[in-house]
């Protein structure tokens, strides 16, 4: 009973973490086409920075901000002076964010050693909890809460505000959204800021549960695309679920057959990719 | 005309000796600097051992006044990236590029694996720092001379330290799903077992796991202690996940030799205090060449040397003396190769000779991790002596036996 609950705990935590890792990549594949591989180094990123910050002894909220800041700022530099000149080539776009990964990856080893370096959570999160008399780590249930309320807070503005509605118009039809007057220009650069925040914070707040150290960023990316294919391309809703698919079917499959461990992780993606291609949620667009 | 056989023996004798009278006659005048390659990674995931391996052979370097055996030495260093067939590449720049003489590396077993017919072909007397069992046993290669042990060699007397000083009974086996791992956790399970004990449960994480939540919730509760043998960070974050699952106190847990190696505790905090760990160094140790080198390495880099310096520190000792009765020689690997056989080197981790198939035959020590002038150290509390990498076994027998694996020997008392 407590392996059951313990692993099911297990796999909302990792789900979450997923959520916020995959959420950014689906933002920026649904509307700019592209698939961002630097994806996985910006969740690097966020967390080497926060390891950073809550180490100079900022509290750890001060380290989720200026992690999500200062991925934010590197995404829509990117976007502007890189992305922006090979438009219409999402061919060179997409290798244009692998070189940028492989630089960050090298920076970050420069920038901070290769050396393993723990991301402190805040004191009250530190200890394990009580829970039904087995004891589970309070850091991971509250990555879960956060997961949720990130979910709730991109389900609002992508519904409720106007910067979604541009997004999702966007998104259906990108030709007809500029027809009516959409500046895609600085909708790009917006959403590229908002996917590559996403992920730093989600680095912040898995780095200590997972810690920074070089080669995080190439553990990370391939979840974050079984997350968005599974889930389909440009649904957020797909993502979420998919995004705690994945959580289960992962810790689910390490614990029972870890022989099996890869296998069983990709194995959905590729029923979905073979079955249903346009994922779990995705729209049959035209 | 017509040349007879015995004439053109004779002439091409002549001709080949004329050919190589020149570079006799150069080597012999002026004292040629020994050619030393360094495969390291300097970039990548193992950065930073590789960056640590550069840092323990310069070390050594400067302390000798640049010089091994009496030669002058020109290191030239190549970064790998702990990739393997870029490992490849850059041995063949730096065998027929550089000319190097003798080469130290590469860090990883795949790179090593990738680096070993060439190695073999070109004859090239090589210190690797990668741990994979065959490397010295059944698939020695006769120029390579490993300094530091195979993935068991520490496992072995951990194991017995265990059964009889820790009186442990029941363990878990916990290591990364590679060669690596599997081999050393066989080497702990053969030895622990033949003592007595009972290895109750054995995990492979993938090597790439970034969360251990989905091995942790499984850990058998009921064994008295569980062993780590993880590479890397690995461990460091095993450890800490394993705090946060609130198992600290509840099971013990000891570590191979890269499980909390000197990188890695510097980052620690009092979770890995009392933690006991095995391997074939220590920055504590107190012999004369250490203590000079670990001081040495603490002023210039501002910490305490691992694993991965000692390697090629020790590597670089045992080369001195090998070349020391070979002074005034111009370089021959053939000599070279001899006197390596036959040395008994003073180094950071001891003593120093090599078995017939070119493992190190040295000590091993049990270490606890201390607190000491503020930062974490591991420190010596058992020393085993002159450790084989057969451990008490007979090689032969050894080495009719398939290699130590995920399978071999088998678990005959894993509970369900």
């Amino acid at each position: 009973m407590q392996f059951w609950l313990t692993q099911t705990l297990n796999s909302l935590a990792l789900g979450g973490l997923l959520l916020l890792l995959s959420s950014g990549f689906a933002l920026i594949f649904g509307l700019m086409r592209i698939a961002n591989l630097t994806h996985g180094a910006l969740f690097m990123i966020g967390a080497y920075v926060a390891a950073s910050v809550a180490r100079a002894g900022w509290g750890f909220a001060m380290a989720v901000v200026l992690a999500g800041l200062a991925t934010a700022a590197i995404g829509g530099l990117f976007e502007r002076l890189v992305l922006r000149r090979l438009a219409g080539n999402a061919q060179a776009q997409v290798l244009a964010t692998l070189g940028l990964s492989f630089i960050a990856a090298d920076l970050c080893l420069v920038l901070w050693g290769g050396d393993p370096i723990p991301v402190s959570p805040p004191a009250f999160l530190s200890g394990p909890a009580s829970l039904f008399g087995f004891s589970f780590p309070s850091y991971r249930l509250a990555v879960i809460a956060v997961a949720l309320v990130a979910a709730v807070v991109l389900y609002l503005l992508l519904e409720r505000t106007r910067l979604g509605a541009r997004i999702r118009a966007g998104v259906d039809d990108m030709p007809m959204a500029r027809a009516v007057g959409i500046r895609a220009s600085a909708l790009f650069t917006s959403v590229f800021c908002l996917g590559a925040m996403l992920a730093g914070l989600g680095g912040a707040f898995g780095g200590p549960m997972l810690s920074a150290y070089p080669g995080l960023d190439a553990d990370m990316l391939p979840l974050a695309l079984i997350v968005v294919i599974l889930g389909g391309v440009g649904s957020l809703m797909g993502t979420f679920i998919a995004s705690f698919i994945i959580g289960f079917v992962y810790t689910f499959g390490t614990a029972l057959v870890p022989d099996l461990a890869y296998v069983i992780l990709f194995l959905p993606m590729i029923l979905v990719l073979a079955f249903r291609p346009t994922g779990l949620l995705g729209g049959a667009r035209a | 005309m017509t040349i007879d056989r015995r004439s053109f023996i004779a002439a091409a004798a002549t001709a080949g000796a004329a050919l190589a009278a020149p570079s006799l006659v150069r080597s012999q005048g002026t004292a040629e600097p020994l050619r030393l390659g360094l495969l390291t990674a300097k970039t990548g995931p193992f950065a930073s051992g590789g960056l640590d391996m550069e840092r323990g052979l310069h070390s050594y370097l400067a302390a000798n006044d640049q010089r091994l055996g009496g030669r002058k030495v020109e290191l030239i260093v190549a970064d790998t990236g702990g990739v393997p067939s870029s490992a490849r590449t850059k041995t063949q720049e730096l065998v027929e590029r550089e000319r190097a003489q003798v080469l130290m590396g590469p860090l990883a077993a795949f790179e090593a694996l990738a680096t070993d017919d060439y190695m073999r072909a070109r004859k090239i007397p090589v210190f690797p720092v990668a741990a994979a069992e065959d490397m010295t046993q059944r698939k020695a290669n006769p120029w390579l001379f490993r300094a530091s042990s195979t993935s068991a060699q520490c496992a072995h007397p951990l194991a017995d330290y265990c059964a009889k000083k820790l009186k442990y009974k029941r363990m878990v086996l916990v290591a990364d799903d590679i060669a690596y791992g599997h081999e050393m956790t066989a080497g702990f399970q053969r030895v622990f077992e033949e003592a007595g004990g009972k290895v109750v449960q054995k995990l492979f994480p993938p090597l790439t796991a970034p969360d251990y939540g989905s091995f942790l919730a499984q850990l058998n509760r009921d064994a008295d202690a569980v062993f780590l043998g993880f590479a890397g960070s690995n461990g460091f974050r095993f450890i800490r996940q394993f705090n946060e699952y609130g198992l600290r106190g509840k099971l013990a847990l000891v570590g191979g030799m890269t499980a909390l190696d000197e990188a890695v505790l510097r980052n620690m905090g009092d979770e890995a205090l009392g933690i006991v760990t095995v391997n074939w160094y220590s920055a504590e140790l107190a012999n004369p060449v250490n203590a000079k080198f670990a001081g040495a390495f603490r002023k210039a880099y501002g910490y305490d040397p691992g694993f991965y310096a000692a390697c090629t520190h020790v590597s670089a000792s045992v080369l001195d003396a090998a070349l020391e009765p070979l002074k005034g020689q111009p370089f021959d690997r053939e000599s070279l190769r001899t006197s390596l056989q036959k040395t008994n080197a003073s180094t950071a981790r001891g003593p120093v000779k090599f078995d017939a198939w070119g493992n190190v035959v040295g000590n091993v020590y049990v270490r606890t991790v201390e607190r000491k002038d503020g930062r974490l150290v591991n420190s010596i509390i058992e020393t085993y002596p002159d450790v084989s990498q057969f451990w008490t076994y007979d090689p032969k027998k050894f080495l009719a036996e398939p290699v130590y694996s995920r399978d071999w020997p088998p678990a005959r008392n894993l509970a369900a």
